[in-house]
Formats: structure tokens, C-alpha cells, sequence
């Protein structure tokens, strides 16, 4: 290794320097205050676990984005934590075994071994908001509303829902009696829209003519408001859950409408993303000029069953570098007020109350004079007729 | 209104591609095939065509950086995932996705014998998977052109390429012996664009799909 590529971070790992970094915490601290204020508490899950708690009930897609070591006490595997929402779930079933609704939220680091996207991150800031143990549209409702104030909150504009329901392609495959290998193929043709493969797949599998056509309809049944009464017509012959599910998603959407009439709703009945995890509601939150999805979430019942009791689950979770990233840079520097090496105990006095009264107030040490912007101050404290007095840079 | 960004590859994508969006009313205002521009307005004024190579479109339009883009099945084939929608088959630029090899070889050769093979490609992904599926092991080349001459001068035995009259396999002695898949081009959109956009980019997948039915 050269001297020069020494310093190099690894892929997809970077540092966050001074101004982005207090930027960063600002933000966190926002999005705490606003979780504290719906009644959310805060969290704190290790950073590694035993690899058989970490993965339970997650899949295998995660199982790959896991960084695993060997613990050297007990010669066991530990996994890194590529997602903190089954640590939530873990807590809210394991720990708190309360027999009414658990709201719980978190922030801290994750790492994945592999980028999601493009010249992504591989050690996220994860923060999230999960809401356990009611399974109405009520509490989807509610953690759609709680995303959108977050998104508020970082300062995104011109954000966009996108919301679907993985209980329609799920129902309409059982009652559709599919085996396993056209369901998979099936399956991935939809999270492509690829419609021509759908006929094809469907053309040639053995099943009911009024199943094989509502399943050939969910690759356009995406789109704003005319999608849910086009799927109700489209739709009407098949399973109860399917119309269910229909009225959950409108149920979500108008109360989107109702508190964020400016947010864009679009539906994708065919979205499948995280098929195998979720069970009820997904939705993703978008903004222009941004390729992917800046937050997502949905509901996961049931994942609590492994560890000990199955509790109704939703929730959302995001990049918080991303989404400081994609912020409005923020008005310039506080600023604050550069003071001499306090040797007495006047000066000293002035400073402590400055500091008290919320001012920021850097002590220049004697020697090597940068000037006081160097230290991003934009005032001195300098003593006049008696008194420390503060003025602006460059009037002493 | 926010524009929408079409990406298309140079060569024979273009040619045929060219008179499809003629067809549902977008004309360049330059002539993509000849011009140095990589970005180029049309005669609509919400589209842009940008041009790029044709290995390049599925990450274009993965990550956003076009809407939509035209693409060999080929390409998305080896590309591989489902980061993107794949809307349309164009059905233009049509050709097949082969194994070929010498025809000396072919004459005493057995693919039910296969069980490692030697291949030249421009499609590893693709080559491993096809021939994984079948439980025959491959050491793959990976080549950028010419792949008649791999088999030539002893580089491999076999290679997978696309076919598309068979001349150029023939000029070099080579013969088909397994079909791959069929190829044409498809029509891909970015999937955050199809959530964003879907008015404007719904209505220009329908014409699309008009211009290539029709």
C-alpha cells in the first residue's frame, strides 16, 4: 500500500466534515423532537447481535447485505446490523410484550456489504418509526402521515407517494392455486411491468380463465386516482381480501389528501417491492431528479412470531445522510464570537454569559494569528473603557 | 413541466428506432446519426433524445439519468435485476442470441455431451446462467468484438453472439449449434419516472406501442 492510497476510505464508506456533519445532527434532532411529539420512544439496539436473532424472520436478501464475524467469547457468528427495523420488532416482542399498540423509533448506523444503488452508501444512518400491535388502516394512516412530516421536516419539497398493497398479487396468486416456479417467474416479470412476459407466462400455465385475467390486469393497474375504481370493475370476481385491501389503500390516500394536498399520490397495485417481508400497505416517498425512492415503509405482521409472539406492524425508515443531502443547503454559518485567552476573572465571567445566553464563543489561543473567520466567527470580544464589549470583526 | 429524457444507442437501434418516433409524432431536430450532439431536442418540446452506447442505456435509465430508453433484450439480459420497467417489445432490430462453433467441430460434436465448455462473449452473465441452467460449466472470455476470429486461432471452441442473417458465422466457418434466445429491442422506463411522470410518460408508451404495433 502507497503512502497516498493510505487514507483511502473503503468503497461506499465516506466521512461527514464539519459543516455537513452539524448540518446532520440538526436533522437528527429534528426528526427525535418530531417522533417525541407523536408519542414515539426512542430505542438504542446494538450495533452486532448473534447472527440467528439478527437475520430471524428477514430472508435472505438481507442475509447477503449482512457483514458477519466471529465472536471470539463464544465462538458463535455476529452480524452487523444491515437494518435496525427487525431490532425494533425484536424489542417491541421480546422486551416490552405490551398488549397495546408500541410506537418505538430509531436512528444509528447501518452497514450493508453491498451499495443499494449506484455509487451508494454502504454505512446508512438509518432512522425510522415503527408502530406495533394494531392491524387497521388506522395505524397506516398514521405512519404515512408521520413519514410525510419527516420528509417536511428535512425540508424536502415537491415529495410524491407512491402506494401499494402486496396482499392483491399475493391473493389473486393463492386463489389462483399458481405453483411455485410461475409464481416466482411471475413475480418478477411484474416488478418489471413487462407485459409481454406476463401473457406469455400466463399463456401458458393451466389455470381458471377469470383468475389468469385479474392477474394479467395488475401490471397497469398503476397510476393516480381512476386506478382504485378501475381495479374495483377489474377485479370485482376475486377474493374478499383484494377488495379489503382496495379500501385500506383508499383510506390511506384520502387522508394523505386531506393533510397534504399538495403531495402527488400515485398507486402501483403491481409494486412488489419486498413482497417476501411486507404483508399489507407499501409505500415510497419521491422527489424530482432523484432516481430512487428517498423513504419507504409498510406493514409486516406477523414478524414478531419468531420471537415469541406475533404482533400487527408498520412502519417507514430512511437514509438520514440521504435526506440531508437532498435538503436545502441551510442559511449560512451561525457564526460567533472570537474572545482572548480569558487570564482574568471579568473576561472569563463575559464569556460564561455569552455561552449561557446560547452564543458561540471560540477562545483564541495565544500564538499564530488566523483571524477570527478562520474560526468561523463573525465577532470579537474586546475590551472597551473597562468593559468586554463584542463588535464585529475588523472595527477594533 | 418536468422534460422527458429518451436514451438511444448508435447503430442499428437508432436506425430502426428513428422512424417508430417519427411515427408517434417526436422528430429530432438534429439527425442523431449524424450529429456530434449527446443531448438533442425534438419536435416535442417536453422531449430529449440523448445518445448513448448501447451497453450504457439500462444504467441511464436505472438511476435516472433518462425516463425512458431503447434496448436490445440482449443488453438487458446480460444487465440483469429488475431495477427498471420493460415496457415494450419494439419488436424492431430483431436478431438471435447463439452458441456457435467451427464447422469442423460441429461435425462430430454432441451438446447432450457438453460438460465443459470454453467460450468467447461478449455476455458473460447471460453465457454462465444459460449454460448453469443446463448444468454444463463454463470458463468464460470475455471479448468486446470480433468474435468469429476467437474460435479461429484457438482462443476457445465455442462463443455466444448475436446472429443475425448468419453471413458473418458462415465468412468464418462457423455454424449455429444452440439457440439462446430471441432478441429485439424493448422499450425501458426509470422506475421512479413511471410514479413522477406517469401522465406524459404513460401517454408516450401508448403511442409508442401504437407506432410499433401498427
Amino acid at each position: 500500500m502507497s503512502d497516498k492510497d493510505r487514507w483511502l476510505l473503503p468503497e461506499g464508506i465516506e466521512e461527514i466534515l464539519p459543516a455537513e456533519a452539524f448540518r446532520l445532527e440538526a436533522l437528527r434532532r429534528r426528526l427525535l423532537d418530531l417522533f417525541f411529539s407523536c408519542g414515539y420512544e426512542l430505542v438504542m439496539p446494538p450495533m452486532i447481535e448473534f447472527l440467528e436473532s439478527l437475520l430471524t424472520g428477514t430472508g435472505r436478501d438481507m442475509d447477503l447485505q449482512t457483514f458477519k464475524l466471529t465472536d471470539q467469547l463464544s465462538g458463535r457468528m455476529m452480524g452487523v446490523r444491515a437494518d435496525m427495523t427487525p431490532q425494533a420488532a425484536r424489542i417491541d416482542a421480546h422486551y416490552l410484550k405490551r398488549d397495546f399498540p408500541a410506537r418505538l423509533c430509531y436512528v444509528g448506523t447501518v452497514l450493508h456489504t453491498r451499495p443499494d444503488e449506484f455509487a451508494g452508501s454502504r454505512e446508512l444512518l438509518q432512522v425510522g418509526a415503527e408502530l406495533f400491535g394494531h392491524p387497521g388502516p388506522q395505524s397506516d394512516i398514521e405512519i404515512v402521515g408521520l413519514l410525510l412530516a419527516a420528509l417536511q421536516v428535512a425540508g424536502l419539497r415537491e415529495v410524491h407517494m407512491d402506494l401499494g398493497h402486496v396482499g392483491v398479487f399475493r391473493q389473486l396468486a393463492t386463489a389462483a392455486g399458481l405453483d411455485a416456479g410461475v409464481e416466482g417467474a411471475l413475480f418478477d416479470a411484474l416488478q418489471r411491468k413487462s407485459r409481454p412476459e406476463i401473457d406469455a407466462l400466463l399463456g401458458q400455465c393451466d389455470i381458471a380463465a377469470a383468475a389468469k385475467q385479474a392477474l394479467a390486469v395488475l401490471v397497469d393497474l398503476n397510476g393516480d386516482d381512476g386506478v382504485l375504481a378501475r381495479a374495483r370493475a377489474q377485479l370485482s370476481g376475486t377474493p374478499a381480501p383484494v377488495g379489503q385491501a382496495l379500501d385500506t389503500l383508499q383510506s390511506v390516500a384520502a387522508s394523505i389528501r386531506r393533510e397534504y394536498p399538495d403531495v402527488p399520490v400515485y398507486f402501483d397495485l403491481a409494486e412488489l417491492r419486498g413482497y417476501r417481508y411486507y404483508t399489507g400497505v407499501v409505500f415510497s416517498a419521491f422527489i424530482p431528479r432523484h432516481g430512487y425512492a428517498v423513504a419507504q415503509g409498510g406493514r409486516y405482521d406477523g414478524i414478531g412470531r419468531a420471537f415469541g409472539r406475533a404482533r400487527a406492524a408498520t412502519g417507514f425508515s430512511a437514509d438520514l445522510r440521504l435526506l440531508a443531502k437532498l435538503a436545502p443547503a441551510a442559511a449560512a454559518a451561525h457564526g460567533g464570537i472570537l474572545a482572548p485567552f480569558p487570564d482574568a476573572d471579568a473576561l472569563r465571567e463575559r464569556i460564561s454569559s455569552l455561552r449561557a445566553a446560547g452564543e458561540r464563543v471560540v477562545v483564541h489561543l495565544p500564538g499564530g494569528d488566523v483571524g477570527a473567520a478562520a474560526h468561523g466567527c463573525d465577532r470579537e470580544l474586546v475590551e472597551r473603557d473597562g468593559a468586554w464589549t463584542v463588535i464585529p470583526v475588523g472595527q477594533s | 413541466m418536468l422534460p422527458l429524457t429518451i436514451a438511444l444507442s448508435k447503430g442499428r437501434i437508432l436506425e430502426e428506432v428513428l422512424p417508430l418516433l417519427a411515427r408517434a409524432g417526436i422528430e429530432p431536430a438534429e439527425n442523431p446519426l449524424e450529429s456530434r450532439k449527446l443531448v438533442i431536442d425534438t419536435s416535442r418540446p417536453d422531449v430529449k433524445v440523448v445518445i448513448i452506447r448501447a451497453a450504457d442505456v439500462p444504467t441511464y435509465v436505472q438511476y435516472g439519468a433518462a425516463d425512458l430508453g431503447v434496448a436490445g433484450k440482449d443488453v438487458l439480459m446480460e444487465y440483469g435485476g429488475d431495477g427498471l420497467y420493460e415496457l415494450l417489445d419494439l419488436k424492431i432490430a430483431a436478431c438471435r442470441l447463439m452458441v456457435a462453433e467451427p464447422a469442423r467441430l460441429a461435425e462430430r460434436d454432441d451438446p447432450h455431451q457438453w460438460t465443459r465448455l470454453r467460450i468467447a462473449t461478449k455476455y458473460p452473465v447471460t453465457t454462465r446462467r444459460h449454460f448453469a441452467e443446463k448444468g454444463i460449466q463454463t470458463d468464460i472470455i470475455k471479448l468486446y468484438g470480433s468474435m468469429e476470429l476467437a474460435p479461429l486461432v484457438g482462443l476457445c471452441d465455442r462463443i455466444v453472439d448475436l446472429v443475425g442473417t448468419g453471413k458473418t458465422l458462415r465468412a468464418n466457418g462457423l455454424v449455429e449449434v444452440e439457440h439462446i434466445a430471441d432478441i429485439s429491442a424493448w422499450l425501458v422506463a426509470n422506475k421512479a419516472s413511471m410514479k413522477m411522470k406517469h401522465g406524459p410518460l404513460k401517454g408516450l408508451v401508448q403511442s409508442l406501442a401504437v407506432a410499433a404495433g401498427g
